[in-house]
């Protein structure tokens, strides 16, 4: 498991690392080149743990990846950029203000310019002159400017050429040794180049390669290949991001792991599907994001009122409705919470790393056949499309498997005159389940209530006792799950000033932003929850009620777990952070934010001066062309607007040349007038 | 109520489950469920060797009436349901019950894709032109200027023809009976299950309370039997079998219309050649594992 942090009262050692950015408009290969690079990284013995922040806030169409590599696992993708490489004019004027000083923008410079006005101090601009540097290798596709900046990149960041000479010719295999050689030439250029022009520029981190080769994962993939050696069987989906990696890496793999994949017409069909299935006896599982989830809720209630086991997967993306396909939110707590009519047993659980998500498919296709239940796995597309390092050992092939009550064979005590009492009142609530086409268990599940030989009490006999009765029957389960679920446990030093409460995918960026509160002298520890529904009341309790300030860290707008905690516990936090852009948290955000609620500074919504700059490009995008870029960026209190307003001048692209202003409300954001001059 | 059941070998032989039909007296379920009973001991199903899978309605209460397994599911869901069990476990015979509500209107997605699937089930479709159970409103097949509940003025939709939606969908096996005829019935019913690929047999069941139109005498008028009119038929001639779907005036065709020899979807389906998925192992073997992990290296 994840244990690299350190907690101890002392401040954890520096690892070595480097952030190297990916910026370039879509078909600029930029994934390619992540994964290049990541291979090389992961095959040094080093870690890796991207991001990548596709349709970009600011161009169209346009992308970063963020690719975190380090000595040691990180939990985060951090806030910083170290190296950035530009495939276009866009990505320098966008990104390279953020490289940190000491760091390098590396791009072609027979393509595209950097302005050194863009740069913080002490960050070298690594101009490539891409034909100058592969001069006699023959013709190039313009894509391997990516190739020349990848072998630069080595050798600043003091990087083995070899390995990815390696890579490369593994990459290439298919395409044969004259298109390997040609690839590790254009490398080679760019690292030669780089040496010889840009020695000054280099970033000599000293690493320790280890050479032990890691693997790559995403949490999609994690999920899937864990459900697999969890017992799945049975898989049905319908195309919807961030959901759908889990369909494809199921489909590539299907045969050989022998699980069934079934595409189907729709995600009511796709749960249905599943319940099928797992009615039938096999282990089942599906997956979809919020809006498919949405058509599936009516199921969840069947599936627990047919007591058929099945796990549905939520790759949560930005709400509500179609809302952001592409970007990241925890906002589905409340429905998945609230997911069909009734009162029903069902789980809720999220995955706190992409290392989880392997563990937590397995184990949700434990519990939902133990218990008879739906079981709803919130991940979402941070972890879901995101991909890391996997630490050695952190897997295994042999994974428990538990299947409860399911059976074969006549039980040796029948009822009722020889009839199989399939929904009997027990005193867990989890009566034993025939495999479908078992000789002697024949019986009806019924989406109607019923008794405990199955015959409807919804219709002809209504009968009071046996529906109060049988839903306690069903209710009853959740005793179980809870003693079955790990409780949570607060992590970092027990008497902090600061506790930061989560659930699922922010405890990595939480563990860091620990880190840098501890840096700021401020002692903070994290209480994170895996296992949502049922909750853990009591022992939450008990580490709640020794807690100083308590602070609910979401990726939502309304606190829904705050909420959620408070309903369940009666236990109010003391505030939250909360981030509802589309974009995951990171570390220093969150560590601002808790000092400026330990300082009791209101909660400043106001929009900032950088994203004042986005809404500009936003602006520039959908009305001016493209053709604009924000120069200066002032605040203005007396306007005529009826609040304070960000007033941007806005010049040419090419030449720098006035051309504008516009004027932005800093509390409602509103884009209230664009001055052309002349 | 009493909860004391019929000794399993009993029901075994009549198929009677351990309460009796709460249909109307005279409702044209009752003769589905009679041809029903008669094509699955005839044919030597044995009761746990079936999986009845219904959705909402009075027809889709049908598998409590009935001694096998059984799922009674979602309003318009029994199709998926039906699909993901026979893929689960492809030796069991699933047969999917129901009416025109809940096949033809919120089901009739699933109801065109299962088709195109292939997949090996028998689908029975209690046809009645109403919705029953919910007192009288104009369902999917309710004729064009028929008054009910909700078409106080007549219906001004033109009906759904479920024989030819299934045709251009790709059913393989495309029937239609009448509960009053019992013994074509239960022979379509015998045909159907035998088939191998999706078949539907739509089946005029009249509701005596809420559809005072579509009567068993309005339907005697009407229907003749295909056997017996057009004994040569080719079977296998999908221009000739719309042409029989299409005929829905003063004579109406009952029988079977179309029926051709194609693989099934489960015989397409690499991962079942290994037998059902019910009887296979579960988990990953290191070798796999090493292996999958490996190609992210």
């Amino acid at each position: 498991m994840e244990n690299h942090g350190k907690n101890s009262g002392t401040a954890p050692e520096k690892a070595k690392e480097i952030t190297v950015g990916f910026g370039g408009a879509a078909g600029d290969g930029l994934d390619k080149s992540g994964n290049t690079l990541a291979t090389v990284i992961n095959r040094l013995g080093l870690y890796a743990i991207s991001y990548n922040s596709y349709q970009s806030l600011i161009r169209g169409g346009h992308t970063f990846l963020r690719l975190r590599i380090s000595q040691r696992k990180e939990k985060c993708f951090g806030d910083h950029l170290n190296v950035l490489l530009a495939m276009n004019q866009d990505s320098i004027e966008r990104h390279a203000p953020e490289v940190n000083p000491g760091g390098v923008v590396i791009f072609n410079s027979d393509k595209i310019s950097c302005d050194p006005s863009l740069l913080q101090e002490n960050v070298h601009a690594i101009a490539l002159p891409f034909k100058e540097v592969t001069e006699g290798i023959g013709k190039l596709m313009p894509i391997m400017q990516n190739t020349m900046a990848l072998g630069a990149l080595l050798y600043l960041a003091n990087l083995a050429f070899e390995t990815l000479h390696e890579v490369l010719a593994d990459i290439f295999k298919h395409k044969g040794e004259e298109v390997i050689e040609q690839n590790v030439k254009v490398a080679q250029g760019g690292f030669d180049y780089a040496e010889q022009h840009f020695e000054s520029a280099k970033i000599s981190i000293p690493w320790d390669f280890t050479r032990i080769a890691k693997p790559f994962f995403s949490g999609n993939a994690a999920m899937a290949m864990g459900a697999v050696a969890g017992g799945l069987k049975f898989y049905s989906a319908y195309p919807m991001s961030p959901a759908s990696n889990i369909l494809h890496w199921l489909v590539a793999n299907s045969e050989k792991c022998s699980v069934l994949v079934k595409q189907a017409e729709d995600e009511i069909a796709v749960v249905n599907l599943a319940i099928g299935a797992g009615h039938a006896g096999v282990r089942s599982m599906c997956a979809t994001s919020g809006g498919g989830f949405a058509l599936m809720t009516e199921a969840i209630g069947e599936a627990a009122m047919l007591e058929t086991p099945v796990v549905i997967i939520n790759v949560q993306r930005g709400g509500p409705s179609t809302g952001l396909p592409t970007k990241t939110e925890q906002g589905d707590l409340n429905q998945a919470m609230g997911a069909s009519q009734g009162d029903f047993p069902r789980v809720i659980m999220a995955p706190k790393s992409v290392t989880d998500c392997y563990h937590m498919a397995g184990e949700a296709l434990n519990i939902a056949e133990q218990f008879q239940l739906p079981v709803i796995i919130l991940s979402d597309l941070l972890l879901g499309e995101n991909y890391e390092t996997i630490a050695p050992d952190s897997w295994s092939h042999d994974v428990e498997i538990k299947r409860g009550e399911l059976i074969r064979e006549v039980p040796e005590i029948m009822e009722n005159n020889g009839g199989f009492k399939r929904y009997k009142f027990t005193p867990s609530g989890v009566s034993p389940r025939p495999v479908i086409g078992s000789e002697g268990m024949v019986y009806v599940a019924a989406s109607d209530d019923h008794d405990e030989d199955g015959v409807l009490i919804s219709d002809v006999f209504t009968n009071p006792a046996i529906r109060r009765k049988i839903n306690e029957k069903r209710m009853r389960k959740m005793d179980g799950v809870v003693k079955e679920l790990e409780p949570p446990k607060l992590e970092g030093p027990e008497d902090s000033e600061v506790t930061l409460i989560s659930w699922g995918s922010t405890w990595g960026v939480i563990q860091e932003a620990l880190e840098q509160l501890q840096d700021e002298g401020i002692t903070a520890n994290q209480l994170n929850f895996k296992y949502l529904f049922p909750l853990h009341v009591k022992e939450a309790l008990e580490i709640l009620d020794k807690c100083k300030t308590t602070i609910v860290v979401e990726v939502n707008a309304s606190g829904q777990f705050a909420r959620h905690l408070r309903a369940e516990t009666g236990f109010s936090c003391t505030d939250t952070i909360l981030k509802y852009d589309g974009e995951p948290f990171e570390p220093r955000l969150i560590t601002n934010r808790v000092m400026g609620i330990l300082n009791k500074e209101p909660l400043d919504l106001r929009v900032t001066e950088k994203e004042a700059r986005e809404i500009g490009y936003h602006y520039i995008r959908v009305h001016l062309r493209d053709k604009l870029r924000p120069a200066q960026i002032v605040h203005v209190t007396k306007n005529g607007y009826g609040e304070p307003v960000w007033v941007l001048k806005l010049v040419d692209r090419e030449n720098g040349e006035a051309k504008g202003q516009l004027t932005v409300g800093m509390d409602t954001g509103s884009t209230y007038k664009w001055d052309p001059l002349n | 109520m009493s909860t004391v059941l019929t000794p399993a070998k009993e029901k075994s032989k009549t198929r009677k489950a351990v309460v009796d039909p709460d249909w109307c007296a005279g409702c044209g379920d009752f003769g589905v469920l009679k041809s029903l009973k008669s094509a699955t001991t005839d044919n030597g199903v044995k009761p746990h060797e079936l999986l009845l899978v219904s959705g909402i309605g009075c027809s889709s209460n049908l598998p409590g009436f009935f001694y096998s397994y059984a799922v009674h599911s979602l309003h318009g869901r029994a199709l998926p349901v039906a699909t993901g069990a026979k893929l689960a476990n492809h030796n069991m015979k699933v047969v999917i019950t129901g009416g025109d509500g809940d096949g033809y209107g919120i089901g009739v997605g699933h109801f065109i894709h299962a088709m195109r699937r292939n997949l090996d089930l028998t689908y029975i479709v209690m046809d009645n032109e109403i919705y029953g159970l919910t007192t009288g409103q104009a369902s999917p097949t309710t004729a064009e200027g028929h008054k009910t509940k909700t078409t106080p003025r007549g219906n001004v939709e033109k009906p759904i023809n479920p024989l030819a939606l299934a045709l251009t969908a790709g059913a393989t096996f495309v029937a239609r009976g009448f509960s009053a005829q019992p013994a074509q019935l239960t022979s379509l019913i015998e045909q159907a299950m035998a088939h191998k690929g999706f078949a539907l047999i739509d089946v005029f069941s009249p509701c005596v309370t809420y559809n005072k139109l579509n009567t068993y005498s309005w339907f005697k008028e009407r229907v003749y039997k295909l056997e017996d009119e057009e004994p040569d038929r080719d079977l296998t001639d999908f221009s000739a079998a719309m042409t029989k779907a299409m005929e829905f005036d003063s004579r109406i065709p009952i029988g079977l219309i179309y029926r051709i020899e194609k693989p099934t979807y489960e015989d397409t389906e690499p991962v079942l050649l290994k037998g059902p998925l019910v009887d296979q192992s579960l988990g990953i073997k290191k070798e796999l594992f090493d292996q999958l992990l490996a190609v992210t290296m």
